[in-house]
C-alpha cells in the first residue's frame, strides 16, 4: 500500500467555499512530491489537512489515508482527535513556513526540541540532554550546547528553521511535510537550508512532501510535482517533464518566469 | 536582571516623589487657606489654628514643600483636622477592612474569570460561547454599587441569609462574624471585576489557540491538551499577568465605592467623609497610601511579567515599546 | 469518504473570507448599539423640551407606586421618577460627553507632545502619565471634587483630567508607531514640514484607534459619574442623576423597588449600547484584525 493516499480531498471555508476541491494524488516510502502553487492556491490547507489539523470551521471531505510502517493504517478524514495523535510525529509530521511563530517564544529551543525526542524515544536526564545536542548537530548547528539554551527570539531565522527540521525529525517520521520551509529566511541562507533537508531525507529515508511557489527551489530536491491552482490540481508529473514541456497554460507561465529569471542572471553575468 | 532591578526601583521611588509632588500642588492650588474651609464644617477656632499649624499656611510654599516632602518619607501623615487623631494608624485601622475585601473579591474574581474566558474561547462555536460574551458586556457595564444594592435587596432583606451591611465592632476578632459581613460586598465586586477579566483572558486564549506554535506540537504528535497545557497556558499568561495590576487597582476602587454599600468601615468610606468634611490630612493620607499601594502593585506586576516572558528582558520600561 | 469538522487550531489561511465577515459582525454590533444609546439620547434630547412635571416638584405624594398621573411613580421626596430619569439621562450624557470632550483634547495634544519629544523630555512625560494613570480614576475624582464644591461641572472636571492621562499615554504610543514609519522619512525627505506630516499622516492613522478608545471611555465617564453621585460627590439636586437617584433608593428598594431599579437599568443600556458602538466602531474600521471568532 502507498504511504499516503489522497483521493478527491476536498476543503470547503465556514461561507461554503471550496478552498481546495478534488485534489488527487499518492506517495510511495521515500517518495519526493512538489505541490507547487501561488497564495491561495490551497497548497498550506492540503497539508494541513493531511494532517488532520485543517482549521475549525473548515469542512474536510474525501479521503486521506496514511499508512506508515508499524502504524495502523489510517483514514484521517473524520477521524477521531486520539487516533489522529498516535499518527501524527510518527507517520507524518510538518516544518512550516515562518520558525519564529512556530516556535514557543516562552520555552528554550532545547526544551522544546527535548520533547518530542523524549515522547519518541523515551529519554529522560543526561541521555535526554545528550540527545537534544546529538539532533542540533544533526541539523549543522555549531555551538549546538549555546543553541539549546537560546530562546527563539534569541537566535537568526536559519538558526530557528534548523532547530524545526531538527524537531521534526526528531519523531522519526515515514512523510515529512514542508511547507514553504525556506521562502521566510534570507537568500543566501535557503540554499544550505534545502542542502540540509535534502540530505538528511535522503539519509533516513523519507518521503517528502515539499510546498513552496517557488519552481526552481522545487526542481531542485522533488521528482514528481503536483500543480495547484485556486485549490485545484492542474498539472502533474516528473519534475523535469513538467519543467521541459508544461502542458497546462498556468504551468506554462510558471515555468516562463522562472525561466525569465534565470536568463536575467545569465545576462548579468556577461 | 539586578541593573534592570535597581533601575525599576528607583522609578519607583521618583514616582512617588512624583505622586507627592502632585499631591501637594493639587491641594495648595486651592483658592485661599484650606484651614479656612474648616469653618464651613463649623470647627472651632483651636480646631482651624491647629490646622494651619500643620500645614505651615504662614510659611512660603517652598519651605511647605520640604516639610510636606520629609512628612512623606517619614510616613508621618499629620494629624486630622477634625479629631486630631494621628491619621497614619485610623487608615491602618481602616485597612484591616479594605485590604482583605480587596484581596478575597480580586481572587474570587480571578478564580471566576479563568475558566470562563477559557470556556468562551474554546468553545465559541457552541451556544455557550457568545451567551458568556454577552454576559461578559453587561458585567463591565453594570455599576458596581448598583449590583451590592439588588444583593442586598435580594440575600439580605428578601431572604435574610446574610447581613445587609456592617462590620463588626471587634474587626477581626471573630473571623465568621467578619467573614460573613465582607460576603456580600466580595462577590458584589468579584461579579464585576471578572466581567472584564474574562475578556481579556478569552482574548489571550483566542490568541493561544490561533498560535503557531500550538500547531508545532500539536503536528509533532502532542495531543491538544498536552500542548495547551505545556505550551499555551504560560503564553497566554502573559498578556493576563499584564493587566492583573491594573485590575487590582479597580477592584480596590471598587471596593472604596462597595463600603459606602454596605456601610463597611473601610478606607473608602473614611475618604469620603473626609473629603465632605474638608479634613485634608485625611484625604492627603488616604491618597498617598493608595497610590503607594498602586504603583508597588504595578511594580511586582511588572517583575512577575519579565519573569514569565523572556523576551522583555533586553527593554527596560513598558512605555519604551 | 466522509464529510466532517475536523476539530484544529483556527488559522485564517485565506484571510480574505473574514474579512466581509468581520465588516458584517462590526456592522451588527453597531447598529445595535447606536439602538441603545441612540434610544438614551432620544430622552434626553427630549427632556430637554418636555418633561412630565417640573424637577421640583414633591406635590406627588412620597414613593407612590406607578399610575396615571405618575407614570412610573415618585420617588422618596415626592417628585416624579419619569421626570427624574430623563434628566438624569441629560446628566449622565452631558457627563459622559463632557468628560470625554475634555479628557480626549488634553489627552490627546499631550499624546502628541509626548510623541514628539525627545528622549529626556518623552521619559519625563511618561512617569508622569504613569503617575497620574496609577491615582486610581475614582480617587483622583474624589480629590478634585474635594478641592471645589460638588457639582456637574467638578465631576466632568474630575473625570475628564483623569481620562487624559490614559489617552495621552495611548496617543502617545500611537504617535510613536507613526513616526516610526517608512512613509514618513519619505514625506520628511521630500520637504513636508511638521505640523504638515502631523494634519496629513500622524492623525489621519491614529484616529480610528483613538475614536475607538474614547467611545469606551465614555462609558467608564458615564459609570464614574454615577459613582461619584452615589457617593454623594456628584450633581446635587435637582439635577437629577442616576446614581444620587439609586442611593436615594437605597433604603427602600424593596418596598419601591422601581426607584432602585430604573435608574440602574438605563444605566446599563446606555454604557452597554456605547461599548458596542466602540466595538462596533473597531471591527468595522479594521475588520482585518485577526479576530475570526
Amino acid at each position: 500500500m502507498s504511504l499516503l493516499d489522497v483521493s478527491e480531498l476536498t476543503v470547503r471555508s465556514a461561507d461554503g467555499r471550496a478552498l481546495v476541491s478534488g485534489v488527487s494524488f499518492t506517495m510511495e516510502p521515500g517518495a519526493r512530491l512538489g505541490l507547487i502553487g501561488e497564495s491561495g492556491s490551497g497548497k498550506s490547507l492540503t497539508a494541513l489537512a493531511i494532517m488532520g489539523l485543517a482549521p475549525a470551521g473548515m469542512t474536510v471531505s474525501g479521503s486521506v489515508v496514511l499508512d506508515a510502517p508499524g502504524l495502523v493504517r489510517t483514514e484521517v478524514v473524520g477521524a477521531a482527535e486520539r487516533r489522529l495523535n498516535g499518527l501524527r510525529g510518527r507517520a507524518a509530521t510538518v516544518v512550516f513556513q515562518e520558525p519564529l511563530t512556530a516556535l514557543d517564544p516562552l520555552m528554550k529551543v532545547g526544551h522544546q526540541l527535548a520533547e518530542p525526542l523524549r515522547r519518541v524515544r523515551g529519554l529522560r536526564g543526561a541521555a535526554l540532554r545528550k540527545a537534544v545536542l546529538a539532533a542540533l548537530e544533526e541539523v549543522r548547528l555549531t555551538d549546538p550546547g549555546r543553541i539549546a539554551k537560546a530562546y527563539p527570539h534569541e537566535i537568526s531565522g536559519g538558526q530557528r528553521q534548523r532547530v524545526a527540521i531538527a524537531m521534526a525529525l526528531a519523531c522519526e517520521p515515514a512523510l515529512l511535510i514542508a511547507d514553504e520551509p525556506t521562502t521566510a529566511l534570507d537568500v543566501t541562507v535557503q540554499a544550505e537550508v534545502l542542502a540540509l533537508l535534502d540530505g538528511l531525507v535522503s539519509a533516513r529515508g523519507m518521503a517528502l512532501l515539499f510546498i513552496s511557489h517557488d519552481l526552481a527551489v522545487v526542481s531542485a530536491v522533488t521528482d514528481d510535482v503536483l500543480v495547484l491552482k485556486d485549490g485545484e490540481a492542474v498539472e502533474s508529473g516528473r519534475v523535469l517533464d513538467i519543467v521541459n514541456t508544461p502542458r497546462h497554460p498556468y504551468t506554462r507561465d510558471l515555468v516562463g518566469s522562472a525561466r525569465q529569471l534565470d536568463s536575467a542572471l545569465d545576462w548579468s553575468r556577461r | 536582571m539586578t541593573t534592570y532591578l535597581l533601575r525599576r526601583m528607583a522609578f519607583l521611588v521618583i514616582s512617588l516623589l512624583l505622586a507627592s509632588t502632585v499631591l501637594f500642588l493639587l491641594l495648595r492650588l486651592l483658592p485661599g487657606d484650606p484651614a479656612n474651609s474648616l469653618l464651613s464644617v463649623g470647627a472651632s477656632p483651636e480646631q482651624i489654628a491647629a490646622a494651619r499649624h500643620q500645614i505651615g499656611s504662614d510659611r512660603p510654599l517652598p519651605e511647605q514643600f520640604v516639610t510636606w516632602l520629609g512628612q512623606m518619607a517619614t510616613f508621618d501623615l499629620g494629624t486630622s483636622f477634625i479629631s486630631t487623631l494621628p491619621v497614619g494608624p485610623e487608615i491602618a485601622s481602616r485597612l484591616v477592612v479594605t485590604v482583605p475585601l480587596t484581596l478575597l473579591a480580586f481572587l474570587l474574581a480571578v478564580v471566576v474569570a479563568v475558566p470562563v474566558g477559557f470556556v468562551a474561547a474554546h468553545r465559541s462555536n457552541r451556544w455557550y460561547g457568545p451567551l458568556l460574551n454577552g454576559v461578559s458586556q453587561l458585567g463591565i457595564a453594570v455599576p458596581v454599587f448598583w449590583v451590592g444594592m439588588l444583593l442586598i435587596a435580594a440575600f439580605a432583606l428578601y431572604f435574610h441569609i446574610l447581613p445587609a451591611g456592617g462590620f463588626p465592632q471587634d474587626d477581626w476578632t471573630n473571623p465568621g462574624d467578619a467573614l460573613t459581613s465582607l460576603v456580600l460586598p466580595v462577590v458584589t465586586i468579584a461579579l464585576v471585576m471578572s466581567a472584564s477579566l474574562i475578556r481579556y483572558v478569552r482574548s489571550a486564549t483566542v490568541d493561544v489557540l490561533d498560535s503557531d506554535y500550538l500547531r508545532t506540537f500539536r503536528a509533532l504528535g502532542s495531543s491538544f491538551t498536552m500542548a495547551m497545557w505545556r505550551h499555551g497556558l504560560r503564553n497566554a499568561a502573559v498578556p493576563v499577568v499584564s493587566i492583573l495590576g491594573i485590575e487590582l487597582a479597580t477592584t480596590f476602587l471598587g471596593a472604596v465605592v462597595v463600603e459606602s454599600v454596605f456601610a463597611l468601615p473601610g478606607l473608602g468610606s473614611m475618604l469620603a467623609k473626609a473629603i465632605a468634611q474638608h479634613d485634608y490630612p485625611i484625604v492627603q493620607g488616604v491618597l498617598f497610601v493608595s497610590t503607594f499601594g498602586v504603583l508597588v502593585i504595578g511594580f511586582i506586576a511588572d517583575l512577575v511579567q519579565r519573569l514569565i516572558d523572556p523576551r522583555l528582558r533586553g527593554t527596560l520600561s513598558r512605555s519604551a515599546r | 469518504m466522509s464529510q466532517t469538522n475536523i476539530p484544529g487550531p483556527i488559522k485564517a489561511t485565506d484571510p480574505d473570507s473574514t474579512v466581509p465577515a468581520a465588516r458584517r459582525r462590526g456592522s451588527a454590533t453597531l447598529l445595535i448599539g447606536c439602538v441603545l444609546a441612540g434610544a438614551v439620547v432620544a430622552v434626553a434630547i427630549v427632556s430637554l423640551f418636555w418633561v412630565p412635571f417640573a424637577p421640583e416638584d414633591t406635590s406627588g405624594g412620597r414613593l407612590a407606586p406607578p399610575g396615571p398621573p405618575h407614570l412610573l411613580g415618585t420617588d422618596k421626596l415626592g417628585r416624579d421618577l419619569l421626570t427624574q430619569l430623563m434628566i438624569g439621562a441629560r446628566v449622565a450624557l452631558t457627563a459622559g460627553i463632557g468628560s470625554v470632550a475634555l479628557g480626549g483634547i488634553l489627552g490627546v495634544a499631550g499624546g502628541l507632545l509626548a510623541g514628539f519629544a525627545t528622549r529626556w523630555l518623552d521619559d519625563t512625560i511618561s512617569a508622569l502619565l504613569d503617575i497620574l494613570i496609577a491615582f486610581p480614576t475614582l480617587l483622583l475624582a474624589m480629590l478634585v471634587v474635594a478641592a471645589r464644591e460638588a457639582s456637574l461641572s467638578s465631576a466632568i472636571l474630575a473625570i475628564g483630567l483623569a481620562m487624559s492621562a490614559i489617552v495621552a499615554r495611548l496617543t502617545r504610543v500611537l504617535v510613536k508607531r507613526v513616526l516610526a514609519q517608512d512613509y514618513i522619512t519619505a514625506s520628511r525627505t521630500s520637504g513636508t514640514s511638521w505640523p504638515r506630516v502631523v494634519a496629513e499622516h500622524v492623525l489621519p492613522n491614529i484616529w480610528p484607534t483613538l475614536l475607538v478608545n474614547l467611545a469606551l471611555q465614555l462609558g467608564l465617564a458615564v459609570l464614574a459619574e454615577a459613582s461619584l453621585s452615589y457617593l454623594g460627590l456628584g450633581a446635587p439636586p435637582p439635577n437629577a442623576s442616576w446614581g444620587r437617584m439609586l442611593q436615594e433608593a437605597q433604603a427602600t428598594v424593596l418596598t419601591a423597588p422601581l426607584g432602585a431599579i430604573a435608574p440602574g437599568v438605563l444605566l446599563v443600556v446606555l454604557v452597554v449600547g456605547v461599548n458596542l458602538v466602540a466595538d462596533g466602531l473597531r471591527d468595522v474600521a479594521d475588520p482585518t484584525r485577526r479576530r475570526t471568532r
